[in-house]
């Protein structure tokens, strides 16, 4: 079930369950990202897909069951839950950036006060990923100057900042207007190609279908189908999955 | 007709000002401490700590239920029958910081809790703790939304200031009072001294509207 390229997974749900009061959103959920996979996460609204995901850094406590990250059992209360989000970074629908700071300190802020780094160190490397995402002119603007494009870029950036080893995506192109939503993909399939670990909750499916090696559908509480991106578009396994593609361009 | 007093109060002018200088001092005191149990109300109110919340809600709820006056009262005449004299210039600062404490204990909560969910995830979500989230993101953009109502509060703090005139700190209403005895000009002293107070106010609430303007650079 595991595309196990590298040994174990680097992530690693089990029997994942979630409740907001009476009502259940993951039903059991059993699901693992290998270490360099692009794992894309589809399925309706209100499936559970962005609960899922929030699970895997535990900004959801999961009701019941186990996520694993790099080999430790994470939602236990031994665990240094922010030592282990330096290692997963996020990227949210709606940027979240912090206003109050120029770009570039949004991209500083974590690396000097969670892991420590000097200013000019933290500096420099925002630099470096601020030009890589195409934003080096920006870096004194603050946030409410930018576009949405270049808003989800400084949050690609920042999360980038902390050299994670996953990023987590939470539907990172659903507040775009049209226009914008391809320099923000263009910046993932570049991370993507350079082998970071991805785990993408997603509405495009151009995206799935290039750049992800995975493809699990996510529908009412639980995973229903799960495929490559080939075989997951060209021939679904399950009515559920054929229902769904048909309603959405692909 | 005599003139309606101005030659008195041009004599005790040095008086008057004096009890301005007092009611600045006074008021001041009190706006840096009733910012700090403001702020520390306001962090209580938010907190995961239910008995915290509790002690802060309670603190808010029985301070402004009850008039001022009576506090003020009740620590200057009261606490000596339990052996606790308390000073009158300690007693006006001490219950002007905790009355005004309590308004702006509510004013934090209410600008913290506007802060979009979304930015304590993104905080939390780069491994930042809840307390450095809360210094870093939550509150800088939080202090700007209390700035308005901050203003108001402290306006009507440097008012109610003039409440302690009655536990006998010679401020600028008791030095208007002790100078009317003497040569019953109420006319021009209390005109007097209303424009000085609205002087005193229009510097305080001209200064946190110039700090908004400056802090609001990212908006």
């Amino acid at each position: 079930m595991t595309d196990d390229r590298n040994g174990t997974p680097i992530i690693e749900a089990r029997g994942l369950r979630k409740s907001f009061g009476p009502h259940e959103v993951l039903k059991g959920v059993d699901l693992s990202v290998a270490r360099g996979e692009v794992l894309a996460i589809i399925g309706p609204s209100g499936s559970g897909k962005s609960t899922l995901l929030r699970c895997l850094n535990l900004l959801e406590q999961p009701t019941a069951g186990e996520v694993w990250f790099e080999g430790t059992r994470i939602n236990n209360p031994g665990v240094d839950v922010n030592r282990v989000r330096t290692r997963m970074g996020m990227v949210f629908q709606l940027f979240n950036l912090f206003p109050h700071l120029t770009v570039v300190n949004n991209v500083t802020l974590a690396q000097e006060k969670v892991l420590h780094i000097s200013r000019r160190e933290a500096e420099e490397r925002a630099r470096a990923l601020l030009a890589k995402v195409g934003l080096a002119a920006k870096e004194h603007a603050y946030p409410n100057s930018l576009s949405g494009g270049q808003k989800q870029r400084v949050a690609i950036a920042r999360a980038l900042a902390l050299r994670p080893a996953v990023m987590l995506f939470d539907e990172p192109t659903s507040a775009l207007d049209p226009e914008m939503v391809q320099e923000v993909l263009a910046a993932m399939d570049e991370l993507a190609q350079e082998g970071m670990t991805m785990a993408v909750v997603t509405h495009e499916m151009g995206f799935a279908r290039r750049a992800a090696d995975r493809i699990v559908f996510v529908d009412e509480g639980r995973i229903v189908a799960e495929a490559p991106p080939e075989r997951f578009f060209s021939a679904p396994e399950s009515e559920r999955v054929r229902q769904f593609l048909e309603k959405i361009p692909t | 007709m005599n003139s309606l007093g101005l030659e008195a109060v041009e004599k005790s002018f040095p008086l008057l000002l004096h009890g301005a200088l007092v009611t600045i001092e006074v008021t001041a005191m009190a706006l840096v401490l009733g910012a700090l149990a403001g702020l520390l109300g306001g962090l209580a109110r938010v907190s995961p700590l239910a008995p915290l919340r509790g002690l802060a809600a309670a603190y808010v709820s029985v301070i402004r239920g009850t008039p001022f006056i009576v506090q003020l009262f009740f620590v200057y005449y009261a606490f000596p029958q339990l052996g606790l004299q308390v000073p009158p210039m300690v007693a006006a600062v001490g219950c002007l910081a905790v009355y005004s404490g309590a308004y702006q204990t509510e004013i934090v909560r209410g600008a913290i809790e506007s802060i979009e969910r979304g930015q304590v995830e993104a905080a939390r979500s780069l491994g930042l703790s809840a307390g450095q989230a809360m210094r870093y993101v939550v509150l800088p953009q939080a202090f700007l939304r209390m700035l308005p109502p901050l203003g108001n509060e402290f306006v009507a703090l440097t008012k109610n200031s003039a409440l302690v005139s009655l536990v006998t700190v010679q401020e600028l209403l008791l030095s208007a009072q002790l100078i009317i005895s003497a040569t019953f000009q109420n006319f021009a002293v209390y005109l007097t001294i209303g424009v000085m107070y609205y002087i005193i106010t229009s510097v305080v609430s001209t200064g946190t509207q110039l700090l908004e303007r400056r802090l609001k650079v990212y908006v």
